[in-house]
C-alpha cells in the first residue's frame, strides 16, 4: 500500500523499479527453484542404490585349459576369460606396433600374458562379440567378431577392423590366488 | 476456424451448443462446415488413416496393459499367457503388433504424399515441421514397444539402440548408464520403458491435434498444388471426405486384417519369441523393417568408408558419425521447405523433380534391403552410396533442380482444372 502511495505522490520511477527489481528477484528464484525441483526427476532414473551395490565377482580359474575361454557375469555383464596359448600371445605381442583404432599394448590390457579377462561387450553398440566357443567365428584377427556390425578383435581383445571405436574394456580385477580372480 | 455456424432445432444441441460450442467445432473441424478443396485424390486418405491406426493402438495398448507384467522374470510368459489365456488375447496382442506396422506404412505413404504434392511448402512449413516430431515420437514409442515382450530382439535391439547414446563424447556412458537405471539393459529398463509406451502415444495425440490446427488454418494442399481461391474451389468435409475416408478405411481395414488373421507374424523376427537372455547375442541382429533405411545410415559409417575417412574423421569416430547420420536422416526432413526452393508446389509440374523424387523412394527402398542384411560385403559398399544419395537427395539435388528446373504452368483454380477435365470428358 505505501508503495502505491509513493508512486503516486510523485516518485513514479522509484516505485517502478522497486517493483521491477521484486518482479525480477521473485521470478528468478522462482526459475531456479523449479530448475532445482527437476533433479530428483531426472536423477530417480539413475542406477538405484541396490544397483550400485553390486559386489564384486570371484571366478575360479583352473578349470580352464589352454586356449580355452570362459564367461563370468559381473554387473550383470559378460566377462571373458581366455587361457591364451603362446601363439596367441606371441601374435598379440608381435602386432604392438600394428595401426590400430585405439592404439595399445597388449602388455598394458593384462596382469599375467596367459590370462586375458575382458568385459565381453562390443565397444560399438554393445552386442556379445562371438569367440568364446571354439567353433564360434573368431573374425579376421583370430580373437573375437561382433556379428552385429561385423567389428574385429584380435588376440589381446583390441579393435582392428570394423565400426566399434575402443578394445574390449578390461575391468578392474586381481588375483587373489594363484588359480583365483576377483573382478570388481 | 471457417464456416458459418449451424443453427440446432433439437432443443437439447441448443441448450449444449450456447454452453459449449462443441458441435459447431466439430462441424468446423471435419463437418459440412469444414471446406476442402474439392480436388483431393485417394492420396489423401492417408492422414485420416493414421489417426484411425492410433485409435486402434490405444484402444489395444490399454487393454495389453490389464494382462501384461513388465518385469524381466514374468514380462516374456505374461505375453505368452495373452496368446494363450487370455480370451481373445492373442486378436488384441496381434492387432496391436500388426498396428505398428501398419502405423508406419500408412504416415510413410503419408510423408511421400506431402513430398510429391510440395504439401510442406509455404505456408505450410509448421504443419510439416510437427509432422516430423510425430513420426520421431512414433520412432520412439515403437522402438519401447518393441521391448516389452523381452524376447532376444527385444532385449539386444534395446542394448543396441541405448548405447547409440555412449557415442555422445564425455558423457555417453552417463547418459547410457541414466537410461538404463544399471550397468546393462534390465528389469529398470524394461519398467521405465513400459511407462514411457504407455505415456507417449498420449504426447503423440496431443501432437496430431496441433498438426490438425495448422492444417485447418490454411485448408489441405491437393493434388494441383494451388491455393484455394474462393467457394468455388471447396467442397465440404462432410460428407464428400468422411465418405471416401470410409471407403478407403474399409479398403485398409482388409489389408490389416489379411496379416492379424493369415500371417500375424510376417513383420516380425522369429528370435523375439525366444526370451531375452543377456549372454548371448543373437546372429544377426534386425530392428523392424520400418527403421531398416535408417539402421543402414548408421552401419554406414566405418572406419573403411572413404567419406568418413576423408571429411569426419577428424572430429569424431566412426560410431559417433553413424549416430548423428542416422538422426540426421530424420531430422534432415524437416528442413525440406527450405531446401526445395520451387514456388511450384505439385510434382505434376515438374517433371525433374518428379523423376528424382522416384529415385529417392528406390534409393529408401534399397537402405531398407541393406538394413536387413548383414555387415558384409557387397552390402557394405552398397549402404554406404546409398546412403550418401539419401543426403545428397537433400543436400544438393533438391536445392538445385527446384531452383534450376523449368516448371509446368499449374491451372489458374481448382474449379477451373475441374470444370475442364467434366468438358473434356
Amino acid at each position: 500500500m505505501t508503495d502505491t502511495a509513493s508512486t503516486a505522490s510523485g516518485k513514479p520511477e522509484e516505485g517502478e523499479s522497486r517493483r521491477d527489481f521484486l518482479l525480477l528477484a521473485t521470478s528468478t528464484v522462482g526459475a531456479v527453484g523449479a530448475t532445482l525441483a527437476v533433479w530428483p526427476f531426472v536423477d530417480q532414473m539413475n542406477p538405484a542404490a541396490d544397483t550400485m551395490a553390486l559386489s564384486s565377482t570371484e571366478v575360479d580359474l583352473s578349470p580352464i585349459e589352454e586356449g580355452q575361454s570362459i564367461t563370468a557375469v559381473w554387473r550383470g555383464k559378460p566377462v571373458f576369460l581366455r587361457r591364451r596359448t603362446a601363439a596367441e600371445i606371441e601374435q598379440a605381442t608381435k602386432d604392438d606396433s600394428a595401426s590400430m583404432p585405439d592404439p595399445q599394448t597388449d602388455a598394458a590390457r593384462v596382469q599375467k600374458p596367459e590370462w586375458l579377462i575382458m568385459v565381453g561387450i562390443c565397444t560399438h553398440l554393445g552386442c556379445i562379440p562371438l569367440g568364446q566357443k571354439a567353433s564360434d567365428p573368431k573374425g579376421e584377427f583370430g580373437g573375437w567378431f561382433c556379428p552385429c556390425h561385423g567389428s574385429h578383435y584380435d588376440t589381446s581383445g583390441r579393435i582392428r577392423k570394423g565400426p566399434a571405436p575402443k578394445n574390449l574394456l578390461v575391468p578392474p580385477y586381481t588375483f587373489v590366488g594363484d588359480e583365483t580372480i576377483r573382478i570388481g | 476456424m471457417s464456416g458459418s455456424k449451424i443453427e440446432f432445432k433439437n432443443p437439447v444441441l441448443k441448450w449444449v451448443e450456447y454452453r459449449l460450442p462443441i458441435f459447431s467445432f466439430i462441424d468446423s473441424s471435419v463437418g459440412s462446415g469444414y471446406p476442402t478443396p474439392r480436388n483431393l485424390s485417394y492420396w489423401w486418405n492417408f492422414g485420416s488413416l493414421a489417426g484411425i491406426v492410433l485409435a486402434i493402438m490405444v484402444v489395444t495398448g490399454i487393454v495389453l496393459a490389464m494382462h501384461y507384467t513388465p518385469h524381466v522374470d514374468y514380462a516374456f510368459l505374461s505375453v505368452e499367457r495373452i496368446m494363450r489365456d487370455v480370451n481373445y488375447g492373442w486378436l488384441i496382442r496381434y492387432l496391436h503388433v500388426n498396428g505398428g506396422s501398419m502405423f508406419f506404412i500408412v504416415v510413410y505413404i503419408h510423408m511421400f504424399r506431402g513430398m510429391f504434392f510440395g504439401s510442406y511448402k509455404e505456408p505450410r512449413e509448421l504443419l510439416w515441421i510437427i509432422g516430423v516430431f510425430i513420426i520421431l515420437a512414433m520412432m520412439a514409442t515403437a522402438f519401447m514397444g518393441y521391448v516389452l515382450p523381452w524376447g532376444q530382439m527385444s532385449f539386444w535391439g534395446a542394448t543396441v539402440i541405448t548405447n547409440l547414446f555412449s557415442a555422445v563424447p564425455f558423457v555417453g556412458e552417463g547418459i547410457v548408464q541414466w537410461l538404463w537405471g544399471g550397468f546393462s539393459v534390465d528389469n529398470p529398463t524394461l519398467n521405465r520403458f513400459f511407462s514411457l509406451h504407455y505415456l507417449l502415444p498420449f504426447v503423440i495425440f496431443a501432437l496430431v491435434f496441433v498438426h490438425l490446427w495448422a492444417l485447418h488454418e490454411h485448408k489441405s494442399n491437393n493434388p494441383l498444388g494451388i491455393d484455394i481461391k474462393g467457394p468455388q474451389d471447396t467442397i465440404p468435409f462432410h460428407p464428400y471426405y468422411t465418405v471416401k475416408d470410409l471407403y478407403g478405411l474399409g479398403w485398409f481395414m482388409m489389408f490389416y486384417l489379411f496379416f492379424v488373421f493369415f500371417a500375424p507374424d510376417f513383420f516380425g523376427e522369429p528370435d523375439n519369441y525366444i526370451e531375452a537372455n543377456p549372454l548371448v547375442t543373437p546372429l544377426h541382429i534386425v530392428p523392424e523393417w520400418y527403421f531398416l533405411p535408417f539402421y543402414a545410415v548408421l552401419r554406414a559409417f566405418t572406419d573403411e568408408f572413404w567419406f568418413f575417412s576423408w571429411f569426419m574423421s577428424w572430429v569424431m569416430d566412426a560410431k559417433l558419425a553413424g549416430v548423428v547420420a542416422m538422426f540426421a536422416s530424420v531430422l534432415i526432413i524437416a528442413l525440406l521447405p527450405w531446401l526445395d526452393g520451387n514456388k511450384v508446389r505439385s510434382m505434376r509440374f515438374r517433371p525433374l523433380s518428379w523423376m528424382f523424387f522416384l529415385i529417392f523412394i528406390a534409393d529408401c527402398i534399397l537402405l531398407g534391403y541393406i538394413g536387413a542384411m548383414t555387415a558384409e560385403e557387397p552390402y557394405v559398399t552398397i549402404g554406404q552410396w546409398a546412403t550418401l544419395y539419401y543426403f545428397a537427395h537433400f543436400l544438393v539435388i533438391v536445392p538445385l533442380v527446384s531452383r534450376l528446373e523449368k516448371t509446368g504452368q499449374p491451372p489458374e483454380s481448382i474449379a477451373a482444372a475441374v470444370t475442364k477435365k467434366t468438358e473434356e470428358v
